[in-house]
């Protein structure tokens, strides 16, 4: 107990052991770790680390299996999110709880105590954003505003309570470099008060640019502590994935052949209050080409997936074309009998039935485009034997890890169901792949084996399209970048050609006139 | 303390098997004591209940009779209730099924010989499905939730029924009865044995779960349904239409409604009258439920609800309890089935101490 009580004296929130066990599956195994007052802490680790399992038995959302944790020297027992409040801990979870039809002073009224008035409520929120430069207009509806926006009522709603330690869930993923850039002031203004933030991440030169400490966690254990300063990104990577990260081999100088996608002045208005219209949209990826579209979320990316996936099909029917043959208004099952794969954003209960197996799930999307080898006679049977060699064949191309042969898809980690999804599409040589987000939320071994994918993908002569939020990924694997603000897509620029500041200045919507794209809408 | 239900991270096989019969259990504690309430001694009113029936030649010949009806709609139900489409008006298809199959024995009288039973199975089937397609269209177009529609047609069935056997269809030498006249015998549905009463629909219910089981297990068809009740984002993905499942589950469970109600009057009533079902269509969502949303299982819960009735009836006789009892059990039933499938997915846990979270004084 001495031992403890020494290496605790100083800390702000310190953990021993903590162990959180879901049945035989430690998700958090004996964690310890240690926060002091007023700095900036990073807990990393790829997805499935374990830290969201810390951070929620943190804050009260689960309750730890064993262990013990330390506030200000004292055990403590943290049993609800109110508990934790009034312990002095705030969070801001990285999907926001806010409803969209309320005003930001009633949304931050919800998570308050009742009785205090809306507008004094107001006005704290008011001069609370003032102060820590998070300027938001109190009496804004949420659904007009943008991420970074919806954001800052997280954190202010945070420090309404006067939190000692504030835990920020993967808060930039949401934000174009510029907000990024205030979030970190704002971060290091709370930090110059005597607040402390847990930061978590898995974006390495974040934490090396804003956090004093960071904590490591791989498989549920903690692999490192470390000043990140000290390290460089490789050595923090093979903390979090416990081997070297593959780097990316980029395509060079690999000849473009024929456009192969193909959008034409497509619009497409709103389906719901809530989405975005598209608005007068024209790209074109040719054969050998990685068409990367950037943007902050919620511009139009999913309703430009939907249209040129063929989900959704649009209006005019010369508004999408594949290998020249217009297809707006086919749907997706033909657009993939013409050989183009699809990979969306979400994986449970968009490409994947999570409930279902890994098999089931490679019918879901090759029905169609496969049926020879999948579905036999007029009673449409599934050839389960095949299907099922076939998953096999994809699990072991894209090495995705898994319990038991052909396992529910809901069982295995965000990673290897992703690898799964794209290697479900890769399996058939696609001419054109169209692809959301394709590593949101994967692990960075999985990730940089997926972007290795795409780029091979591309050389091999088939069209691909990311959509994708990170900006890393996109210098990754871009041939061409566009960016999409509020559902207007810019000009596309090549990728060597485009530096940071000005991808963020288009993600802001700041449109320049146009002399590239004068030469794109030339062609038609 | 307090409860609290924490997801599971698989859901449990255990449970998934063994909730229907901790349903069955609970049922018959919370009948024990219901009969307790009663003053009649709950060991003798369980054993009258659910025990005697299944001893006796006649009374299994009853609830094998009782089951056709239960077993047909309950698998349409689960069908309909995997694709998410939620048909809650078997009972109303049921009657309109009864009722256009009847249109040839009771307005063309003289038409008989053996086309006419295949040609009234087929138009009730035809009636049922016409009838789900209103809610199905409904929802379909309009978005209208198919729960509120389905539910309320079955009173406009159930009236227009009325109506038809108190008007136009009154037997003209039934002595002012509301019924029409009796089938012809070439209009009735036969025994599948002489010297019982069990007819052919327990033979068209079988095969029909049978069948169903295998589309859901095997077939491109069955596995459009379960993409789409589990996530219809992830259906439109596949290419699938959840507008045409729609259509689908709601003509296939209206249309095996439409000839369960055929199946009955003709085989078990033998004419119109205003009231041709003891509830089937609302029981057979029980059968669905109670069998886990799997046609087989359907055959098996059928027989259950089968039973509730049979020994309803007979209960009234030796124990002198209202026939109400049977629709308590069928509640209790329900109730207990949706309870328990929360195990399946969530564990149950008891938090004594939510005062403990207080800060601990140093130890």
């Amino acid at each position: 107990m001495s031992a403890l009580e020494t290496s605790e004296k100083g800390a702000l929130l310190a953990v021993s052991k903590l162990t959180k066990l879901f049945g035989p599956f430690a998700a958090c195994n004996a964690i310890d770790l240690e926060i002091r007052p007023g700095e900036i802490h990073a807990l990393l680790g790829e997805n499935g680390a374990g830290k969201s399992t810390l951070v929620k038995m943190l804050f009260g959302v689960l309750a730890p299996s064993s262990g013990q944790i330390f506030w200000k020297g004292q055990p403590v027992r943290i049993s609800s999110p109110g508990e934790a409040r009034r312990t002095g801990i705030g969070m801001v979870f990285q999907h926001f709880s806010l409803f969209e039809a309320l005003t930001v002073a009633e949304n931050i009224a919800l998570s308050l105590d009742p009785g205090i008035s809306l507008a004094k409520i107001a006005d704290e929120a008011a001069t609370l954003s003032r102060n820590y430069g998070l300027p938001l207009d109190p009496h804004s509806h949420v659904a007009d505003l943008s991420v970074g926006e919806r954001q800052r009522i997280e954190i202010v709603r945070a420090l309404l309570q006067n939190p000692s330690l504030i835990i920020l869930d993967e808060p930039t993923s949401v934000l174009t470099p510029q907000e990024a850039d205030r979030l970190f002031e704002t971060l290091n203004k709370l930090k110059a008060e005597g607040r402390s933030v847990l930061y978590i991440s898995h974006r390495l030169e974040e934490v090396q640019r804003i956090c004093d400490r960071a904590t490591v966690l791989r498989h549920g254990k903690v692999t490192g502590a470390c000043d990140p300063r000290q390290e460089t990104p490789a050595s923090l990577a093979r903390m979090m994935v416990g081997g070297e990260v593959h780097s990316v081999k980029r395509i060079s100088d690999v000849p473009t052949g024929a456009v192969q996608l193909e959008a034409v002045h497509l619009s497409v208005a709103a389906r719901t209050p809530f989405a975005v219209s598209l608005k007068d949209i024209n790209l074109r990826v040719r054969a050998g080409e990685i068409l990367a579209i950037a943007g902050v979320a919620g511009n139009g990316q999913g309703e430009l997936f939907d249209a040129l996936s063929g989900e959704y099909p649009v209006q005019d029917n010369d508004a999408v074309r594949i290998r020249q043959n217009p297809v707006g208004r086919l749907g997706i099952s033909a657009r993939r009998l013409m050989v183009a794969g699809v990979v969306p954003e979400e994986r449970h209960g968009h490409a994947a039935v999570t409930g279902l197996s890994l098999s089931d799930n490679l019918v879901l999307a090759r029905h169609k485009s496969d049926r020879k080898a999948f579905i036999s006679g007029p009673l449409k049977l599934i050839k389960s034997a095949a299907v099922k060699a076939a998953a096999k064949r994809i699990s072991d191309a894209m090495d995705v890890r898994k319990s038991g042969e052909d396992p529910p898809a809901g069982s295995l980690s965000g990673g290897n169901l992703q690898k799964f999804i794209v290697g479900r599409e890769l399996d058939r040589q696609p001419a054109v792949l169209i692809v959301n987000q394709p590593t949101w939320g994967v692990d960075a071994g999985a990730a940089s084996r997926i972007r290795q994918a795409l780029i091979d993908l591309a050389r091999g002569g088939s069209a691909v399209l990311v959509i994708s939020q990170d900006l890393d990924e996109i210098f990754e694997v871009a041939t061409e970048i566009a960016v999409i603000s509020e559902g207007k897509l810019s000009a596309p620029y090549p990728a060597s050609e485009l530096s940071m500041e000005k991808i963020g200045l288009l993600m802001g919507g700041m449109h320049e006139p146009k002399s590239v794209s004068a030469e794109a809408t030339h062609a038609h | 303390m307090r409860i609290e239900l924490e997801k599971r991270p698989r859901d449990s096989r255990f449970y998934s098997i063994a909730s229907p019969v901790l349903a069955l259990v609970l049922t018959g504690l919370a009948g024990a004591v219901m009969f307790y309430f009663l003053g009649k001694d709950p060991v003798e009113a369980l054993r009258v209940f659910f025990i005697d029936p299944l001893l006796d030649p006649w009374s299994l010949d009853q609830i094998a009779l009782k089951a056709g009806p239960l077993i047909l709609m309950g698998v349409g139900l689960s069908i309909a209730y995997r694709s998410n489409n939620w048909n809650i008006g078997a009972e109303g298809q049921y009657t309109v099924g009864a009722i256009l199959g009847s249109m040839l024995p009771i307005m063309l009288p003289d038409y008989q010989n053996w086309t006419v039973l295949p040609l009234m199975l087929i138009m009730g089937t035809i009636g049922g499905m016409a009838y789900a397609a209103i809610p199905a269209f409904l929802k379909s177009r309009m978005n209208t939730n198919e729960i509120l529609t389905s539910l309320m047609l079955v009173y406009i069935s159930q009236l227009f029924l009325d109506w038809l056997v108190r008007g136009i269809w009154r037997d003209p030498g039934g002595m002012n009865f509301p019924v029409s006249r009796d089938f012809s015998p070439s209009a009735v549905l036969q025994p599948v044995m002489s010297g019982y009463s069990v007819h052919w629909e327990f033979v068209f219910a079988i095969l029909v779960a049978v069948a169903a089981w295998f589309m859901m297990r095997y077939t491109l068809k069955g596995f459009e349904v379960t993409v789409l009740g589990e996530s219809e984002r992830a259906g439109r993905f596949a290419g699938f239409s959840s507008r045409r499942m729609i259509w689908f589950a709601m003509l296939l469970s209206g249309g095996l409604a439409g000839l369960a109600g055929i199946s009955e009057v003709s085989g078990s009533i033998g004419h119109l009258q205003p009231a041709i079902s003891p509830g089937y269509g609302f029981t057979a969502i029980i059968v669905a439920f109670l069998g886990r949303l799997n046609p087989l299982g359907a055959i098996l819960s059928g027989l259950v609800l089968a039973l509730t009735y049979v020994s309803g009836e007979a209960a009234q006789l030796s124990l002198g309890v209202s026939d109400k009892v049977t629709r308590v059990f069928q509640g209790m039933l329900l109730f207990f089935v949706l309870s328990c499938d929360t195990l399946i997915r969530y564990r149950i846990r008891l938090v004594w101490s939510s005062l403990s979270s207080k800060v601990q004084g140093g130890a």
